[in-house]
């Protein structure tokens, strides 16, 4: 809505950290587009973060560093940060703001769009419905991911989070929806090691020619990574609503990103809030993770799998925790798993899909399924207490019931959890799997199941848990062996 | 509250929003500073505080929140991306307004009331600036009834008018608080559009269907009533353990992924209120379209009717400008209250205060106002007391009986209830349903903690639940007539406390090394747990249960627990108890009992007194 007028001031007032202040300007827009140039022609990009009648606040994306206040020209570009977009960009890789990384041309087109965004009207919405499967145990069977979910990874330093965001990238679908998809890396802040990573092992799935890369390396300057999700996303919404494309977008490290914010804010002078960081930083985290969704008459959607690293292992820190409370659950990965050589080392009990109850069950995975896991839930955060109970009495003063939520919780971890990295589950293996699991408690223990269920999916006892890569179809000998394998738990007792 | 603001009837205050945007060049300012929301202005003359005021050529909706001289400071409910200093703010001359009036209902508006079905109508699936179409729909016609003729005279709230505004609820025309006389004209029944004059009043008075009210204001009410008739949820934990009144409030804190926006979704769809007026402040996009989508699915238990037949949605995604997020509390509140006065219970569900309270924060900062705990402006708490206040049973102008319940939702971070927010809420709200993230781990949900939780409204609602009361003039039936409900609340109550004390043993020796009779009140415990408290909102059978069955189950685990203690004392081993076949029927009674089938519960009930009667025979 800005008109297209540039206006140019020679000086600046001010210069301070990525900052410049400009004086005597008119017509200046709030959130401007802001070119800086020094008088050799060197061209620094930024955006107008505050004006009043004779002043303009400008955040510079390369930093002030050699700018000399009285030479350096400021041109007002008289329209908001934009970046092109086409279909053409697939298969390619970025700066911040989809200007060329990988040696190629520019893109050629006309069509810019501002990478603000708006918000998605909430009566434009459609409701995610349509389940993922991405072949890994954890997420299918307990955190089903719903096309047009915002679902975080919560890691730590040194957790293979982006192994898994890697492997959910690889192996990602929809049952019967083949459809057209696109991969967006944004990288925020990362190791070069780690977009590295992404790019080889997405080019090894061949999935690379449907990718685009967006990335802002650790020795890139902070503040451009304001910038990088928000280009990453305004390129998902052009492929998902215009071109009908399925679209996962991954982010990492949002945590990098909240820093960038911080620093941002802290030179500005603005009042903190928890730990340093602006009071606006859950709004600020909210205009990323809500645009993604899915809307009403439109094939596309996008899918969020921001990554972000808990400093300290706390997921109480104010970056996971105004996360959670905007994105529609989260994976959180456990150290202490890992350390267990469980990969990948998803800590169930705190993690959660907020949109799991609408995309299972009869009908989209199997009717038994919203049991099921709420049993698993159920079963393991047994296990927790019995574990630490264990801790003091030792495991051979606990009782039979106790030693088979023992048993349960390890063959869970090492069966269920536990994968290769290249290991491709099916929903369908992935119940039949959790049924095997179940299996170890004793009948009575198993308030959430149905009887009908336990009869229909309920392995027989002496029919051990096989090989979940060979599991068929083991409903069927539930069935009939389910009797007997009942005698016994209960004789266990 | 005679200042003439509800009198305030000229036609450019009537012609909705567009039209008032055209009659009204009336410069206020022009805008020298832009941070965020917020705008500054100079040259500032004949503006009110509090006045609502369109912002730069785009006619951005603000409102003026100081005014220091010539200067004036402006919260502006849009985007504020491109504006300009220089360019010109208008005045309206009337304080920031919710339109009240027939077609509110069913429908779902932004923070200030912004009708967003119809803004998707016209700008496509992303919110555009500037939009400003009016709340109500002008050319649509409603069938009116007049209730009042020429001579008759009419005090301030009287109700002069009826429309059957959907199936369930008809909208009643009243008379603006501040107004009075005697009628000179009436309209004779028929179709009208909500700007068609109804009524005229001797002083020139003329009443239509649309009126408005200023939202920092409550509407005024003839008296306060005490509460006594609870606000029935369905709801186990809550109907049972810590009930809420009619009027009452209630806060529900609890981290990220507890459930706080699914239990209010489950109150939202199973309250035995009228109305409900869900305002979804500073949540996600996807909550509000599943309440739109699912809502008109569902069907009211007591009406049989659709339950977006009486359900008022008003949405400020996290991602929508913040400064509509702290308008929109106050849009739900006033809303709820003018259902109120036509006689109505209403239910507001606020998701969630937390973010409003954000939002006052990030204003103030922006303000650079003096910041008290944690960076909140030093009247959080005077803001939270006076909406909350605005919750209540009364009786109105018109003499009947009206209710406004609030349920807030509180997002404390890291789960932290010592934070500012739930501390102030607690201060002000009477129920106290605390969220607990190691239940929620556990998918027990309701994830509400029943030792912390509280509500003061037992004493209050006692009677309403033994005995039913006599004042049953529109609250909501004549009571339970369940004189037991009292004792089995405190005794189930007892037990789950006393587990907690066990479990602090047991966690140290292992639960099987205590005597039989705590280890009976750990396993009554389970049940209690399993099978009463947690409830599965997505079971068809078990997500909403009414107060006859909460009873009767509830009375079938205390009655397990009496007979086995009583086995227990004559020296039956415990295992002789824990292995009977109904324990698991009693675990899952919720669900395969279904609601209109309670005589089931009696069946299952007799064949526990036959478990129990023959290890009894087998010991004597």
């Amino acid at each position: 809505m800005i008109e297209e007028q540039e206006r140019e001031y020679l000086g600046t007032s001010r210069l301070f950290g990525p900052i410049l202040a400009v004086e005597k300007v008119s017509g200046v827009g709030q959130d401007e587009m802001v070119e800086v140039v020094e008088p050799d022609g060197r061209v620094r990009l930024g955006r107008v973060l505050e004006v009043s009648e004779d002043m303009a606040i400008v955040q510079v994306f390369e930093g002030t560093a050699g700018l000399v206040a009285k030479t350096t020209r400021v041109r007002f570009t008289g329209h908001p940060l934009r970046i092109p977009v086409s279909r053409d960009m697939l298969g390619r890789v970025f700066d911040y703001l989809a200007r060329p990384l990988d040696g190629g041309p520019a893109p050629i087109t006309d069509d810019l769009r501002g990478v603000e965004g708006s918000a998605i009207n909430p009566t434009a919405r459609e409701y995610p419905r349509d389940y993922i499967q991405t072949g890994i145990s954890a997420i299918d069977g307990m955190n089903t991911l719903v096309r047009g979910q915002k679902l975080p990874i919560f890691s730590g330093s040194g957790l293979p989070h982006d192994a898994l965001a890697a492997q959910i990238a690889r192996q990602a679908r929809v049952k019967g929806q083949e459809g057209d998809f696109a991969i967006i890396f944004a990288a925020m802040g990362v190791k070069h090691d780690t977009a590295e990573f992404f790019r080889r092992s997405l080019e090894e799935s061949g999935v690379l020619r449907n990718t685009i890369m967006f990335l802002n390396l650790a020795d890139d300057p902070p503040v451009e990574r304001l910038v990088t999700p928000r280009s990453a996303l305004t390129m998902a919404e052009f492929l998902a609503f215009e071109a009908d494309m399925h679209v996962l977008v991954i982010m990492t490290d949002m945590t990098n990103y909240a820093e960038a914010l911080r620093e941002i804010s802290s030179v500005r002078g603005e009042l903190p809030s928890r730990k340093g960081y602006p009071g606006y930083l859950y709004s600020d985290l909210a205009s990323i993770y809500e645009r993604a969704g899915r809307i009403r008459g439109k094939r596309g959607s996008i899918t969020q799998l921001p990554i972000l690293t808990m400093p300290n292992d706390d997921i109480n820190h104010p970056v996971p925790d105004l996360t959670g409370y905007i994105t529609e659950g989260q994976i959180v990965l456990s150290r202490d798993l890992y350390h267990k050589g469980i990969y990948p080392p998803i800590d169930v009990l705190p993690s959660l899909s907020r949109l799991m109850k609408d995309g299972i069950g009869e009908g989209m995975t199997r009717g038994d399924h919203p049991n099921v896991a709420s049993q698993l839930y159920a079963a393991y955060s047994r296990v927790k207490a019995v574990r630490s109970l264990a801790a003091v009495i030792g495991e051979e003063e606990l009782s039979e019931v106790d030693k088979a939520y023992l048993k349960f919780g390890e063959e869970f971890e090492r069966r269920f959890l536990k994968q290769e990295p290249d290991e491709d589950r099916s929903m369908e293996q992935t119940l039949d799997l959790a049924w095997h699991m179940l299996a170890l408690l004793p009948r009575d223990e198993l308030h959430r199941v149905s009887q009908e269920q336990i009869e229909k999916y309920m392995p027989g006892k002496d029919n051990p848990p096989r090989n979940p890569a060979a599991a068929g179809r083991p409903g069927a000998e539930g069935k009939d062996t389910g009797a007997d394998a009942g005698k016994d738990t209960v004789a266990v007792r | 509250m005679g200042n003439g603001f509800a009198g305030n009837n000229t036609g450019a205050a009537r012609n909705g929003a567009n039209a008032e945007t055209n009659l009204n060049e009336n410069v206020v300012g022009i805008i020298n500073k832009i941070s965020g929301p917020i705008v500054g202005c100079r040259n500032v003359k004949h503006a009110r505080m509090l006045e609502h005021v369109w912002v730069g050529p785009e006619r951005l909706m603000g409102e003026i929140i100081k005014l220091e001289g010539e200067t004036a400071t402006i919260q502006v409910y849009e985007n504020t991306e491109g504006l300009k200093p220089g360019a010109e703010v208008y005045g309206t001359g009337q304080l920031l307004a919710v339109e009240l009036g027939p077609g509110l209902v069913g429908q779902i508006f932004d923070g200030v009331e912004r009708p967003l079905e119809i803004i998707r109508e016209r700008h496509g699936s992303f919110i555009a600036r500037g939009a400003n179409v009016p709340p109500l729909n002008p050319d649509r016609k409603w069938g009116v009834s007049v209730l009042v003729k020429a001579g008759d005279e009419l005090a301030g709230g009287a109700i002069v008018a009826t429309i059957q505004e959907t199936s369930t609820i008809e909208h009643r025309i009243m008379l603006p608080p501040d107004v009075s006389g005697r009628v000179v004209f009436a309209a004779s029944d028929g179709e009208y559009s909500i700007d068609d004059v109804i009524v005229r009043l001797d002083g020139g008075y003329e009443v239509r269907c649309r009126t408005r009210w200023p939202v920092r204001r409550r509407r005024p009410y003839a008296r306060r009533l005490g509460p006594h008739v609870p606000l029935v949820t369905g709801q186990r934990v809550i109907d049972t353990f810590f009930p809420i009144a009619k009027g009452g409030v209630a806060a529900i804190p609890g981290g990220f992924g507890t459930g706080k926006t699914s239990m209010q979704h489950q109150l939202a769809k199973w309250s035995d209120a009228d109305l409900i007026v869900y305002v979804g402040c500073g949540e996600r996009g996807n909550e509000m379209t599943e309440v739109l989508s699912d809502f008109p699915e569902l069907v009211d238990p007591r009406t049989g009717k659709s339950l977006m037949e009486r359900t008022i949605l008003i949405a400020n995604t996290s991602n929508m400008p913040v400064a509509a997020r702290e308008a929109s509390i106050y849009t739900g509140i006033t809303i709820a209250e003018y259902f109120r006065d036509m006689g109505y219970h209403v239910a507001m569900m606020a998701d969630s205060t937390s973010r409003w309270a954000e939002a006052l924060r990030e204003i103030s900062g922006r303000l650079e106002e003096m910041p008290a705990e944690e960076g909140f402006p030093p009247y959080l708490a005077s803001r939270l007391a006076e909406f909350y206040e605005r919750g209540g049973l009364v009786q109105t102008l018109s003499g009947r009986q009206g209710s406004v319940s609030i349920v807030g939702a509180v997002s404390p971070p890291g789960g932290d209830f010592s934070e500012p927010v739930t501390q102030h809420t607690k201060r002000f709200v009477r129920c106290f349903w605390a969220l607990d993230k190691e239940l929620a781990n556990a998918r027990h949900y309701p994830a509400i903690n029943w030792l912390e939780s509280y509500s003061e409204y037992i004493d209050e609602l006692v009677e309403w639940w033994q005995e039913g009361t006599e004042d049953t003039k529109g609250t909501g039936g004549a009571g339970a007539k369940d004189p037991r409900w009292r004792e089995r609340r405190d005794r189930a109550m007892e037990i789950l406390q006393e587990e907690d004390r066990l479990q602090q043993i047991a966690r140290l020796v292992g639960s099987d090394a205590l005597p039989d009779d705590q280890r009976l009140i750990l396993r009554v415990a389970d049940m209690l747990k399993e099978g009463f408290l947690q409830q599965n909102a997505l079971d068809d059978v078990d997500s909403f249960c009414p107060a006859e069955k909460q009873a009767k189950m509830l009375d079938i685990i205390l009655h397990f627990y009496e007979r086995a203690s009583v086995l227990l004392k004559d020296g039956v081993p415990l295992i002789k108890v824990t292995g009977f076949r109904t324990i698991p029927e009693i675990m899952r009674m919720k669900s395969t009992v279904e609601n209109d089938r309670l005589e089931k519960l009696d069946e299952l009930r007799k064949r526990i007194d036959e478990e129990f009667d023959r290890v009894e025979s087998e010991y004597r």
